[in-house]
C-alpha cells in the first residue's frame, strides 16, 4: 500500500511537467490550429532562464579569506552577499523561485515574438509545413543554447528549506514509510496552481470565453466580428509562459541541458494524443496518468516481470488508446482531423 | 496550366542522365573536393534513403518522423548476419531489407490508423521508443552505447574462420568494399542507388503511384471511388521503410558497425530536410537534397576557429576577432545550427525546394525568350 | 424493379431527429429528385446511403443486398457513385490522372499493388478515359491541372469520373449549387444526356428549374419525413408541399 502511494507521488511531479507542456500544446492546437514542435524548446528556455538568473546573482569577486590566518588566502564571494549579507545569501538560495518573476515577461515576449514573427505566417500553410518550420526552430534554439551554455547539464539547487525529504506518510497519518523529496511536492503544488489559474482564466474572463468559443468553432466567432487572431497571439504567449515556468521549476529535479526540450516534447505529444487533441482537461488528466504509469513501470518489481517496460510504457498506452479510442480519452470530433 | 508530360522516352533519358551523373561522381566531384569514396558513399546511401522517404512523404503526403528507426533495423540486422553467417554483403543486405520491411509493416499498421499530425506524432513516438529500447533492454542485441561490431572471432557459419587478430572486411563475392581505395564500395552503393531510383521511377509512373497521389490530394474522393485507402498508404510506408532499411544496411556494409544514434529523431528529421530541400514529390530532388546536406555537413564540420581566422586573413585584425566567434557558431560542432536554419529558410521561402527553384528560374528565362 | 430500397430508416443526432422513418424506393432508369427545405434531412439521407453515417435502425438495400454498416469504398464497388455539392476531384493531378483513378478502381477493385506497369502505356484505360472525357466534352485538355479549372468544368470532370465506373446508381448532391447560370444550363444538358442513356439517378436539389427539367419522380422531405411523393406535375400543385416550404420560410 505504502509502495503504491509512493509511486503515485513519484509519478505526479513528472506528470505535472507533462501536463503543463501538453496544456500549452493543446491550447495552441485548439486555437491557432498549429502544431508546435518548438514547444519543448520553450520548456527548455524556461529552465535556462533559471540558469541565467543564478549566474547573474552569483557574479563574484575575490575577497581575502579572513578565516585563514597563516597565509594570505582568497575566496570568491558573490557581490550580492558582500553588499546585502544574509539577505543576499537568501536571495541566491531562492534563485529558482525568484527567476519566475523574470521568466514570466521573458517567456511572454519570446512567445509573442515567435507567434508574430514566424507562426502566424503558417496559419494557412499545410500542417506538414507547420511541423517542419517549428521543428527547424526547435533545432536552432537548442543549438544556440548549446553554444552558449555547453552540452553538460548545469545543476540548480532548490532553496535550502526545500532540500531533503518530507515524511508525507506521517503528515497524512499513513505510516512512516512514505518519504518524498520536498521540492517535488513544491513542484506538484506549483503545477496544480498554474493549471488551476489557466483554467480559471479561460473559464471566468471574457477573454477566456472568446478563446474557448474560438476553440469550439473558429469560423462562427470570426463571423461575429471578434478579432480572434489578436487574442490567439496572446494565447501563444500564455502557452509559452506556462511551458517556460514548467521547465524553470523543474530545474532542481532535472539539471537543465540543451536537449531536455525535445525529450519532454515527444512525451508531451503522446500525452496530448492520449488526452485527446484540443481537450484541455484531457491533456491534464493524461499528463498525470502517464506520469504515474511511468513511475509504476520503473519499480524494480515490475521491471523484473517485464524488462524494459519503463522505457516503453507511455508509448504502449498511447498505442492502445489510439487503437481503442482513436480520438483520445477526451477528444472531440472534428478537431484537427483533416 | 499545363504540367510537364512524362513519356517512357523522357523517363529513360532521365534515368540515363541520373546514372551517368552518379557513376561519374569521382570525376565531376573533383573540383568540389568531394571526390573521396567515403563521402561519395554517403551521398549514395542518403540519396537512397531520401528517394525512399519521398515515396511516402512526397507521393502520399504522410509525414513520418520516425524513418531513422528503419535505418537502425537495417544496420543491426546486417551486422548480425556479418557476425553469424558471412561477410558477403548480399545476404546481409537482403536480410536487412526484409527485417526493416517487417518492422515497417508493424509500425505502419499502428500509425496509419490516424492521418495528418496524429500520424507524424505516432511515428515520432514509436521511433523514439525503438531508440530507447535499443539503449536499454535490447542491449544484448544492440550492444547499447558501444554499438554492435564485427569481430574476427565471430562464429561465421558460411565463411572460413579468420585468423586471430585479422580485420574482418565485408565483401561482395570476394571483392572487398575497401578495394580500389574504397571505390569498390562506392560503386556498389552507386549501383544500388541507380536501381533504387529506377524502382522509384516505375512506382511513380504506375497505377499504384497514381493511387498514392490521389491519397495525398483527396482521401474522401478515394473512398467514394471505391478504393480502400489504408492498404495503399501501408504499402507506401513499407516500401519507404525498406528503402530506409537498405540504406541502413549499406551503411553497415561499408563500415561494419551499427549504433543506436542512427535511430535518433535528429536522423529522422534530417531525411525530411533532405527531401524538402531537394523538392518534395520530385524524383531527382530528394537525391539532390541528400547530396547538398551531406556535402555541406562535410565542409562545415571541418571548419574550426583556426581555419576561419586564416581564411579571413585579409581583413583587419579587429574585424577578424569580432567575426570569427560569430561565424564559428555555425561551423564545426555548430553545424546543426546551420542545418536548423537551412531547414527553416527552405520551409519559409522555398517549400518546393531546389527543383522548384530550378523551375522558377527556367520559367523566367523561357518567358524572356518569348518577349 | 427498384434498385435502391430504403425502409424505416431513423437517425438522431443528440435530441434532433434528422431522419424519421424514411421510406424510399428508387426505380431503375428513373431520375428521382429529393427536395425539401433546409434541414429536412436530405443530405443525411444521402450520407446514410453512401456509408458516411450509419442509421440507428431501418434497412437500406441495393439490388437486394443490405448496405447497412458497409464502408464507403465497398458501397461504391457495389455500383453507387456520388457527385458532391462542391466537386470532389483530385485537384493536384492532371485531368487524365483524375480519370485513371476511378477507372483503375473499377477494373482492379478496392486495392491492387500494381506498381510496375506504366499507366500511360495502358491503351485500354487510356481509350476509356478519352471516351468519357469526350462524353462530357472535355477531350483535349487531358494534361491540364484539374485544380485550375472553373467550377463547371470540375463538375463535368467529376461526372466523367463517376460515369467511367459504369455505376448502377448515380447520387447527385445539388449538382448545380454555386454555379453561374450558363454553367447550370450546361450541367442540366449533360445530366439530360446521361438520363437519356439510361442511368438511374437520385438528385438532391434546391433549384426547382433543375428538378422539373430532369426528374421523373419527386419526393418531398420535411423535418426528417418524406411527406409527399409523386410526379413533378403532381408535386407542383400539392398544397402540402407549399406548406412545407412556407413553413421552412423558403419558397
Amino acid at each position: 500500500m505504502d509502495a503504491i502511494l509512493l509511486q503515485i507521488l513519484n509519478g505526479l511531479d513528472k506528470g505535472g511537467a507533462y501536463a503543463l507542456i501538453a496544456l500549452g500544446l493543446t491550447l495552441i492546437f485548439g486555437t491557432l490550429g498549429v502544431v508546435n514542435f518548438a514547444h519543448g524548446a520553450l520548456f527548455m528556455l524556461g529552465a535556462f532562464v533559471a540558469v541565467s538568473v543564478r549566474e547573474v546573482l552569483t557574479i563574484s569577486t575575490k575577497v581575502k579569506d579572513e578565516s585563514v590566518t597563516f597565509f594570505e588566502a582568497f575566496k570568491e564571494i558573490p557581490y550580492l552577499e558582500l553588499w546585502l549579507g544574509d539577505t543576499g545569501r537568501a536571495i541566491i538560495d531562492w534563485s529558482v523561485p525568484i527567476s519566475i518573476l523574470i521568466a514570466i515577461p521573458i517567456m511572454l515576449l519570446i512567445g509573442l515574438v515567435m507567434e508574430r514573427g514566424l507562426i502566424r505566417h503558417f496559419y494557412r500553410r499545410p500542417h506538414a509545413d507547420q511541423i517542419l518550420v517549428t521543428f527547424g526552430l526547435a533545432i536552432v534554439v537548442q543549438e544556440i543554447i548549446k553554444a552558449i551554455y555547453g552540452a553538460n547539464p548545469i545543476p540548480q539547487p532548490a532553496p535550502e528549506m526545500f532540500e531533503g525529504t518530507a515524511n508525507v506518510g506521517a503528515l497524512f497519518g499513513l505510516g512512516d514509510n512514505i518519504v518524498y523529496p520536498k521540492w517535488r511536492l513544491v513542484y506538484l503544488g506549483f503545477a496544480a496552481v498554474v493549471i488551476a489559474s489557466v483554467f480559471a482564466f479561460l473559464q471566468f474572463t471574457t477573454f477566456g470565453m472568446v478563446v474557448r468559443a474560438g476553440m469550439a468553432d473558429r469560423q462562427t466567432v470570426q463571423l461575429l466580428g471578434i478579432n480572434i487572431t489578436k487574442r490567439f497571439s496572446i494565447v501563444f504567449g500564455l502557452a509559452a509562459v506556462v511551458a517556460g515556468l514548467a521547465g524553470l521549476m523543474y530545474t532542481p529535479i532535472l539539471s537543465p541541458n540543451y536537449h531536455m526540450g525535445m525529450d519532454f516534447l515527444v512525451l508531451s505529444f503522446v500525452v496530448v494524443v492520449v488526452g485527446g487533441m484540443g481537450s484541455l482537461p484531457g491533456a491534464v488528466a493524461a499528463g498525470f496518468l502517464l506520469g504515474i504509469l511511468q513511475s509504476f513501470a520503473s519499480m524494480n518489481e515490475v521491471k523484473q516481470i517485464i524488462p524494459g517496460i519503463d522505457q516503453v510504457i507511455i508509448y504502449l498506452v498511447a498505442m492502445i488508446v489510439l487503437l481503442v479510442r482513436p480520438r483520445g480519452l477526451m477528444g472531440r470530433k472534428g478537431v484537427m482531423e483533416d | 496550366m499545363q504540367i510537364d508530360k512524362f513519356t517512357p522516352k523522357s523517363d529513360m533519358m532521365m534515368l540515363l542522365g541520373f546514372a551517368a551523373a552518379v557513376l561519374l561522381m569521382p570525376l565531376w566531384l573533383q573540383p568540389f573536393g568531394a571526390a573521396y569514396p567515403d563521402l561519395m558513399q554517403r551521398f549514395a546511401i542518403f540519396g537512397l534513403f531520401a528517394i525512399g522517404f519521398n515515396i511516402l512523404f512526397g507521393q502520399t503526403g504522410y509525414l513520418s518522423f520516425g524513418h531513422a528507426a528503419f535505418i537502425g533495423v537495417g544496420s543491426y540486422t546486417t551486422v548480425w548476419i556479418f557476425k553469424l553467417f558471412t561477410l558477403n554483403i548480399l545476404p546481409a543486405m537482403v536480410a536487412g531489407v526484409v527485417m526493416s520491411g517487417i518492422f515497417a509493416l508493424i509500425i505502419g499498421f499502428i500509425c496509419l490508423r490516424r492521418t495528418g499530425i496524429y500520424f507524424s506524432i505516432l511515428t515520432l513516438a514509436l521511433a523514439q521508443m525503438s531508440y530507447n529500447l535499443a539503449y536499454s533492454v535490447l542491449t544484448p542485441i544492440t550492444m547499447g552505447e558501444t554499438g554492435l561490431q564485427v569481430e574476427a572471432s565471430d562464429p561465421r557459419a558460411w565463411d572460413a574462420p579468420l585468423a586471430e587478430g585479422a580485420v574482418p572486411r565485408t565483401n561482395l563475392f570476394g571483392i572487398e568494399m575497401t578495394d580500389f581505395g574504397g571505390l569498390a564500395g562506392f560503386y556498389i552503393c552507386a549501383a544500388i542507388l541507380i536501381v533504387g531510383f529506377y524502382i522509384a521511377l516505375r512506382i511513380t509512373r504506375s497505377p499504384f503511384g497514381s493511387m498514392l497521389r490521389g491519397l495525398k490530394t483527396n482521401q474522401n474522393r478515394m473512398s467514394y471511388t471505391g478504393l480502400n485507402t489504408r492498404p495503399y498508404a501501408l504499402a507506401a510506408f513499407v516500401i519507404s521503410g525498406m528503402y530506409a532499411g537498405l540504406a541502413g544496411s549499406l551503411m553497415a556494409a561499408m563500415d561494419p558497425l551499427a549504433g543506436a544514434e542512427r535511430m535518433q529523431w535528429t536522423a529522422s528529421g534530417e531525411v525530411v530536410l533532405m527531401t524538402i530541400l531537394g523538392g518534395v514529390g520530385t524524383l531527382i530532388g530528394p537525391f539532390l537534397g541528400a547530396v547538398a546536406i551531406k556535402y555541406f555537413e562535410n565542409i562545415f564540420s571541418a571548419i574550426d576557429g583556426a581555419v576561419l581566422t586564416s581564411a579571413l586573413d585579409f581583413l583587419p585584425d579587429f574585424l577578424v576577432s569580432g567575426i570569427v566567434p560569430v561565424l564559428s557558431l555555425f561551423v564545426g560542432k555548430g553545424w546543426h545550427l546551420t542545418l536548423g536554419l537551412i531547414f527553416m529558410l527552405v520551409v519559409i521561402f522555398l517549400p518546393g525546394g531546389i527543383m522548384e527553384g530550378y523551375r522558377r528560374i527556367k520559367a523566367r528565362f523561357s518567358k524572356q525568350g518569348e518577349e | 424493379m427498384s434498385v435502391l430500397e430504403i425502409s424505416g430508416v431513423n437517425k438522431t443526432f443528440g435530441g434532433l431527429r434528422a431522419l424519421d422513418d424514411v421510406n424510399l424506393k428508387i426505380e431503375e432508369q428513373t431520375v428521382h429528385a429529393v427536395i425539401g427545405p433546409n434541414g429536412a434531412g436530405k443530405s443525411t439521407l444521402l450520407n446514410a446511403v453512401i456509408g458516411k453515417l450509419i442509421p440507428d435502425n431501418g434497412t437500406i438495400s441495393f439490388s437486394g443486398n443490405s448496405m447497412i454498416g458497409l464502408k464507403p469504398h465497398k458501397i461504391n464497388q457495389l455500383g453507387i457513385s456520388r457527385v458532391f455539392q462542391t466537386p470532389e476531384i483530385f485537384a493536384d493531378l492532371t485531368i487524365m490522372e483524375n480519370m485513371m483513378i476511378p477507372l483503375l478502381a473499377h477494373r482492379d477493385g478496392e486495392f491492387k499493388l500494381n506498381a510496375w506497369k506504366r499507366s500511360d502505356q495502358d491503351a485500354d484505360l487510356q481509350e476509356k478515359a478519352a471516351k468519357y472525357l469526350e462524353y462530357v466534352n472535355m477531350l483535349g485538355k487531358s494534361d491540364t491541372h484539374a485544380g485550375s479549372m472553373s467550377r463547371g468544368d470540375k463538375r463535368r470532370l467529376e461526372l466523367a469520373m463517376c460515369l467511367s465506373q459504369e455505376p448502377k446508381l448515380l447520387l447527385l448532391d445539388e449538382p448545380t449549387a454555386g454555379m453561374a447560370r450558363a454553367d447550370t444550363n450546361n450541367t442540366i444538358d449533360l445530366l439530360k444526356k446521361i438520363k437519356a442513356d439510361g442511368m438511374t439517378m437520385v438528385i438532391i436539389e434546391h433549384d426547382m428549374h433543375v428538378v422539373f427539367s430532369l426528374a421523373d419522380k419527386v419526393s418531398v422531405m420535411a423535418a426528417g419525413h418524406v411527406i409527399v411523393e409523386g410526379s413533378p406535375d403532381e408535386i407542383k400543385v400539392n398544397p402540402k408541399v407549399r406548406e412545407a416550404y412556407l413553413g421552412g420560410a423558403e419558397v
